[in-house]
This record gives C-alpha cells, sequence and structure tokens, in this order.
C-alpha cells in the first residue's frame, strides 16, 4: 500500500469507529420518540447535537468526494460518481435531519463503504501493475563503454552502432549486437517468457533486454538503442491501451449518456409520484419518495463498469504479455478472441527453418557410423548441409526402427538418454580431402575412401545411387567404390508443432490453412503429419496476400482469421489479416511492426494459448456487464418500489464493483490456460 | 515532436478522461494515455513550446480528474 492507500485506510477506519460509536450512543443518549412523536424520556441530547456529532465522521471518510464534485461542477464535468454520491448522501442527510429520526448512519457507511470500494480498487489496480511491471522492466539504464581501459557508464542513447559495449553478469545487454569476445548464457525469460537459459558465444546475435547471467561479454552493437529490440518492445507495450476495443468505447458512450439518464429518472422518481398523488388528494409522502430517488441514485452509480472493463484488458494484456505474448491494443485481444480461421505460413513458423539430419537409409554398416564417416569426410567444409551432418554426428543420436517403413530414424538425446562413444571429430583422422564443386567430397578417413555428395558426385565414379522415397536434401555416401547408404536433410518440424495445430482446433478454429512458397511435396508431407486440412503451396509473396484475399471472403459471419507468420518476408500478409501473429520476433522488427500481436518466443503452441487467453479476458468483460447491469437493474427496480433500502443499495454499488475488480483480475493469470 | 511523461492516476477511467482532456488542449497533436505503464506520450504540434504547453495539459487534466498527477 502507498501512502495515500494508508491514510485513506486510516480515515476510513476512524470514520467506521467514530460512527458506531455516535450509533449506540444515539440509542442510550438520544431523544426516544413513540410512533406519535411524544418524547419518551427527559435529558436526552437533542437534535442538533446529533447531527454536528455525525457530521464528524462524514466529512472525515467523505471530504475529498465533496471536494472533488465541487470542483467538478465548476469545471462543468457534473455528472460523475462523485457527484451522484455528494447527491445520495447530502440528500440522505437532509432526510433524516427534516424526519428528525437521527438516522444519518446510512448516508455515513454509503460514503464509507464507497470509498472502501475506491481504496480496494486502487489497491488491487496497483497490485496488478506490479506484477506487470516484471514485463516493463526490462528497460537498461545505461551501457558499458570500455575507454583507455576503464568501464564507463553511457546512456544507451549515446552509444553509437558498431561500437563495443562490455557486459557484466547480472546486467541487462542495453543494445542489439553480436558478441566479439567471451561466452555467456542469456536469461531471456523478461522478453520471451521462456525460462529456459540461452548460451552467447562469439559471433552469436545477443539481443537487448536479455539479461547476462555468467560471463563477461564484449558486444559490438548493430542497431542504434532507439532501433533496439528493447525499445521496439517497450514502445509496443507503452502505446498498447492507444487502441481501444469495442466493448471499452461501449462502456465510455454508455457511462456518457448513462449517469445523466439516471440522475434524470431519480429526480423524476423524487417528484412525479409525489405530485401524482398530491393531485388524485393523497398524501404527498415526500421524504420516502426523495428516500427512493437517493437509494436510485447510489444503485446506479457505474463504477462496477467504467472500472472493471478497461482492467480486464489491461490485466489480459498484463497477463499475455508475461507469457511471452504481446498484443498491440484491446481491440485485437476481442479479435483474437473470435478467430475462426487461422492461415499460416510453413518455414520459421510450424517447422524450424533449419536443416537437420532427418534420417539415415539403405546404410550397409550401422547407422553412427555411416554419421561418423561422413562427418569426418565433411569435417573441413562449411556448407550448411555438412554443418547438419557434423551437428548431428557430434549431438549424438540414437536411432529407432520405423517398423512401418524399415528405415532409421533418429531419437534425438534429450540429455538423459546415453550418448554412446565419443562423438568428437578428429580432424587427424582424414587424411585427403578433395572438394567436388557443388556435388561433395571426397575424401580418405580411417583409411577408407569415401565419397559424400549427391547422385551426380556417385553417377561419376560409376557408384548407382538409391532413390530416396522421402522428402528433403539426399546426401549419398560410398565407401571403398560401394554404395554405404544415404542420409536425409529436411527442415525439421517444430517439436510442439502438432500440438499446436491440435490445441487450435480445441480452442474453436474452425479451419486452418498452411500457405508456403515451398514445393507441392514438401508442403503436403508436412501438412500431412501435422494434421493439417488444406495447404497452398508454391506461393509467391504476392500470391499469398491474395489467397489471403480468398480465405477473408470465406469467413463465415462475424468470424476473425489470424495469420501467423515469422515476419521476415510475411509483412504485406500480416497486415491483411484481421490479426497478424508475428512468431519469434526477437530481433525482427518488420514483424514487430506489421503484426498485431507478437509472440516473443518461436513456439507455435502459443498461437492456440493466444486465442485461449483472449476468450478468458472477453469472457470476463462480458461476465462484468451482464453482471453489474443485471444486478444494478434489478436493485434499481426494486429501489423504485421502495423494496431496496440505502443499505441494498450500497451492495448494489460497491459490492459489485469489488466483486467486478477481484473478477476483473483474474485475467491476469493466464500461466496455466 | 513527441514526449512522454510519467504520470500518477488511480483509475483507468479517469486515465481515459485525462486523455480526453489532453488531447483538447491547443499545441497537443496526440495524445496517448497508459494507464498500464503509468504513462501519457504527448505529441505536439510543431512549433509549440512543450514545457508551455504542458503546463495547459496540466490544468486541463485537474479540471477533468483532480487527482490526477502530471511529473513534467
Amino acid at each position: 500500500m502507498n501512502r495515500k492507500q494508508k491514510k485513506m485506510l486510516v480515515r476510513i477506519i476512524i470514520a467506521a469507529v467514530l460512527m458506531i460509536a455516535l450509533h449506540f450512543a444515539y440509542e442510550i443518549f438520544g431523544e426516544q420518540k413513540a410512533e406519535d412523536g411524544t418524547l419518551l424520556n427527559e435529558g436526552g441530547i437533542r437534535e442538533p447535537v446529533w447531527f454536528l456529532l455525525y457530521m464528524i465522521p462524514y466529512l472525515v471518510v467523505g471530504y475529498d468526494i465533496l471536494k472533488k464534485a465541487f470542483k467538478g461542477i465548476l469545471n462543468r464535468q457534473v455528472f460523475d460518481e462523485n457527484f451522484l454520491m455528494v447527491v445520495a448522501t447530502v440528500g440522505a442527510i437532509a432526510v433524516a435531519l427534516v424526519e428528525q429520526n437521527g438516522d444519518y448512519t446510512e448516508a455515513i457507511a454509503v460514503m464509507l463503504f464507497y470509498q472502501i470500494g475506491e481504496l480496494f480498487q486502487s489497491y488491487a489496480v496497483g497490485k496488478s501493475r506490479r506484477n506487470i511491471s516484471a514485463l516493463m522492466d526490462i528497460r537498461p539504464d545505461y551501457a558499458n563503454i570500455e575507454e583507455d581501459g576503464k568501464l564507463t557508464k553511457v546512456d544507451p542513447d549515446e552509444v553509437e552502432c558498431g561500437s563495443i559495449i562490455v557486459v557484466q553478469p547480472g546486467e541487462k545487454v542495453p543494445i542489439d549486437g553480436i558478441v566479439e569476445e567471451g561466452r555467456t548464457t542469456l536469461n531471456t525469460s523478461a522478453l520471451t517468457g521462456e525460462s529456459l537459459p540461452r548460451e552467447a558465444l562469439p559471433g552469436d546475435e545477443v539481443i537487448s533486454g536479455c539479461i547476462n547471467m555468467t560471463g563477461v561479454i564484449r558486444v559490438r552493437t548493430t542497431k542504434e538503442f532507439g532501433e533496439s529490440t528493447v525499445s521496439k518492445i517497450l514502445d509496443l507495450v507503452e502505446n498498447s491501451s492507444s487502441r481501444k476495443s469495442r466493448s471499452e468505447d461501449f462502456i465510455s458512450r454508455f457511462a456518457r449518456y448513462y449517469t445523466p439518464a439516471v440522475c434524470a429518472s431519480a429526480l423524476a422518481l423524487a417528484i412525479l409520484p409525489p405530485l401524482f398523488l398530491l393531485v388524485t388528494g393523497g398524501a404527498p409522502a415526500w421524504g420516502s419518495w426523495i428516500y427512493r430517488a437517493l437509494t436510485f441514485l447510489v444503485i446506479s452509480c457505474p463504477c462496477a463498469l467504467v472500472i472493471s472493463i478497461p482492467l480486464t484488458f489491461f490485466a489480459g494484456i498484463g497477463g499475455a504479455g508475461n507469457v511471452g505474448i504481446l498484443v498491440k491494443g484491446s481491440n485485437y485481444l476481442e479479435a483474437l478472441s473470435r478467430t475462426g480461421v487461422v492461415a499460416f505460413d510453413k518455414t520459421g513458423t510450424m517447422t524450424k527453418g533449419v536443416f537437420e539430419v532427418n534420417g539415415i537409409h539403405h546404410s550397409g554398416m550401422e547407422n553412427d557410423k555411416l554419421l561418423e564417416y561422413a562427418a569426418h569426410a565433411e569435417c573441413f567444409s562449411s556448407h550448411p548441409i555438412a554443418k547438419s551432418i557434423i551437428r548431428c554426428y557430434q549431438e549424438g543420436m540414437s536411432w529407432k526402427l520405423d517398423k512401418s517403413t524399415g528405415e532409421a530414424v533418429p531419437v534425438r538425446n534429450d540429455g538423459h538418454k546415453m550418448v554412446h562413444g565419443d562423438h568428437r571429430i578428429r580432424r587427424e583422422r582424414v587424411s585427403s580431402v578433395e572438394e567436388i564443386g557443388g556435388n561433395g567430397v571426397r575424401a580418405v578417413v580411417d583409411g577408407h575412401e569415401l565419397l559424400v555428395g549427391n547422385s551426380k558426385l556417385l553417377a561419376a565414379n560409376g557408384i548407382e545411387a538409391m532413390k530416396c522415397r522421402s522428402v528433403g536434401t539426399v546426401v549419398h555416401v560410398a565407401m571403398d567404390g560401394e554404395y554405404a547408404g544415404h542420409i536425409l536433410i529436411s527442415d525439421v518440424i517444430k517439436p510442439t508443432a502438432m500440438e499446436a495445430i491440435k490445441a487450435l482446433k480445441q480452442a474453436g478454429v474452425r479451419r486452418s490453412v498452411m500457405l508456403t512458397g515451398d514445393a507441392k511435396t514438401v508442403a503436403d508431407s508436412v501438412a500431412k503429419e501435422l494434421g493439417i486440412g488444406e495447404v497452398r503451396s508454391e506461393l509467391l509473396p504476392a500470391d499469398k496476400v491474395s489467397v489471403l484475399e480468398t480465405l477473408l471472403a470465406e469467413k463465415k459471419g462475424k468470424e476473425v482469421l489470424a495469420f501467423v507468420g515469422d515476419g521476415i518476408n510475411d509483412a504485406p500478409v500480416l497486415s491483411r489479416a484481421d490479426i497478424g501473429i508475428a512468431m519469434g520476433a526477437l530481433g525482427s522488427d518488420a514483424a514487430i511492426e506489421a503484426a498485431d500481436v507478437v509472440l516473443m518466443d518461436d513456439d507455435p503452441a502459443k498461437i492456440a494459448k493466444a486465442i485461449r487467453v483472449a476468450r478468458k479476458c472477453m469472457r470476463i468483460v462480458y461476465e462484468n456487464i451482464y453482471f453489474a447491469i443485471g444486478i444494478k437493474l434489478l436493485c434499481l427496480v426494486l429501489g423504485a418500489f421502495g423494496i431496496a433500502n440505502m443499505w441494498m443499495a450500497i451492495f448494489a454499488d460497491v459490492g459489485v464493483m469489488v466483486l467486478a475488480v477481484i473478477n476483473a483480475i483474474r485475467a491476469l493469470f493466464v500461466k496455466k490456460l | 515532436m513527441k514526449k512522454s511523461y510519467k504520470i500518477e492516476v488511480d483509475c483507468a477511467n479517469c486515465a481515459n478522461k485525462m486523455e480526453e482532456a489532453a488531447k483538447k488542449t491547443a499545441g497537443v497533436k496526440d495524445c496517448v494515455v497508459n494507464f498500464m505503464a503509468l504513462k501519457m506520450n504527448v505529441e505536439f504540434e510543431d512549433g509549440t513550446d512543450p514545457k508551455a504547453v504542458m503546463q495547459e495539459v496540466l490544468k486541463n487534466c485537474k479540471k477533468v480528474e483532480d487527482d490526477c498527477e502530471i511529473f513534467l
């Protein structure tokens, strides 16, 4: 609690104690009157004294509301909740004064509970803001520059692109760059929600906003601070409230007409029935009708709505941010909840976009042995395919036989499985190496002559290569003039991709379509494996937009089409879709700018998660709207007929608000969704 | 020109009111109040003095929401 809230709490306690004390004092020392108004006890304290005594707790708890309402009238901001409260409480006091019944407690209680509600709300907001501010805590305060062997701290804004900065353990990387020297692990959880630390070696790109955990690194900056990831993200988060959702617009429009309308009906309730009774010759009963009108006013205070709806979105965006989903505005959260069609890119979205060994086929020797020879033959090459073979060998894989095809499929060791043998590359085992332009290599490993390359290379040496039925790049291996098998290298489907598609279906996505520039065979096999029904392959970037147009035209009703891409060349499609979701956006500014929702890491399962977060948030918004308006209407009707008293009115106002705020805060908790 | 200011305000609706008030101030091209970050981003019209304009913005905000504060 901050100072202001503590002060308020003290005021509330003092006023509450005073009010209760006065209430009992009145029972004992007050004038007791019978039904007909005759005095029952002599020597009681007279009425004006009670009035003055009761005014003490009233003013203690409500003076600022009175001041605000007064200022509001001066500034022509008449119809706000302060005004409603003042009219209701002053009115209730006036009725009590006129009727001489000493019942001031109600007026004070209304004010008291109103303030309790405000205090609670301010506390809840502060609390959730602190929860969310963990995400905002990525702003680096300084950058270290080395000058004459000494480190000086400078404003990150002043660091020029291309200069060397030093990041020590425990510090945030202030500016995007490339590691020149040193190795360390980086904590990216503030950016991605991913708790697994990331390794950074010389030559690796580092992203601003990560926390350096273990070693000192020197980084050559590749961007200015203003262009760095951290600035872009902060900018995005800080401006996210500028785009208002329709529900929020509805509430602010609603509040604009609602309050004056309620004031007018309260006035009518206070005046018309007594006048009618007067005209028809009955007793006007002014006091009771004014009391009803005041009850009406207290009930109608729109706080529950005007506070809880923006708070829900605020909590929803914050909660999403904490799991690495940045939503640029509450309107996108609203749209996301209605997602019915999802179109996505293949490479980089559903697949890793990097090449990995995906199988070893027709091998005449042990798979590991074949890989070992191939890796050694390729160990002087820097070709991406050679690198992926070497990496596969070094990581050490176990192979499992796929019974349906009779092929060996790699099972990646996750650390808990034994790595068989020594998987280091020993260059001394390789004697002569000859690169055969674009086709492969000829090398001698352990005295065996090896040919590693495409079928052309083998054919040129009079060896027939076996055809591979699988999709991908095939590297054939021949040893001592004999065909030894081939290694299949292909783009790897992300481990969570299959779950992601399933989760999307569960989240109520009716149709999922994969758009890709890749060849039909590749696209079809990926789609089949993932269980995606529709594929559009061999698309140029411009074709993607036109395919998206047709998909947009085929939407049903109010549903929304989301496009998910890795943002590298998808910017036009991202901005054309109802909602553009960019993933793996760390470091890709184009994506951050074009997309409406940014998934900080490249896990496709986050797509369905984003939809679920949005659904939860919208569900809470509607719950609050229906609940608050429903209770209020009910109480208004009861109040108008004189059934609801001031206490019920307090519940309808403050109670509903507190419940709505608690409900709104739920939107923050999305970790387990 | 754009500038960002720290603000203090209690409720989301009050933040909306402040935004409206700031937008109506002369010299302010656009304004976004972020309740989440307690920040006010103001875009000034060309050739205006941000300091003088912000005094006006503060005055107008105080009118609609007495309890607010802008740290200039």
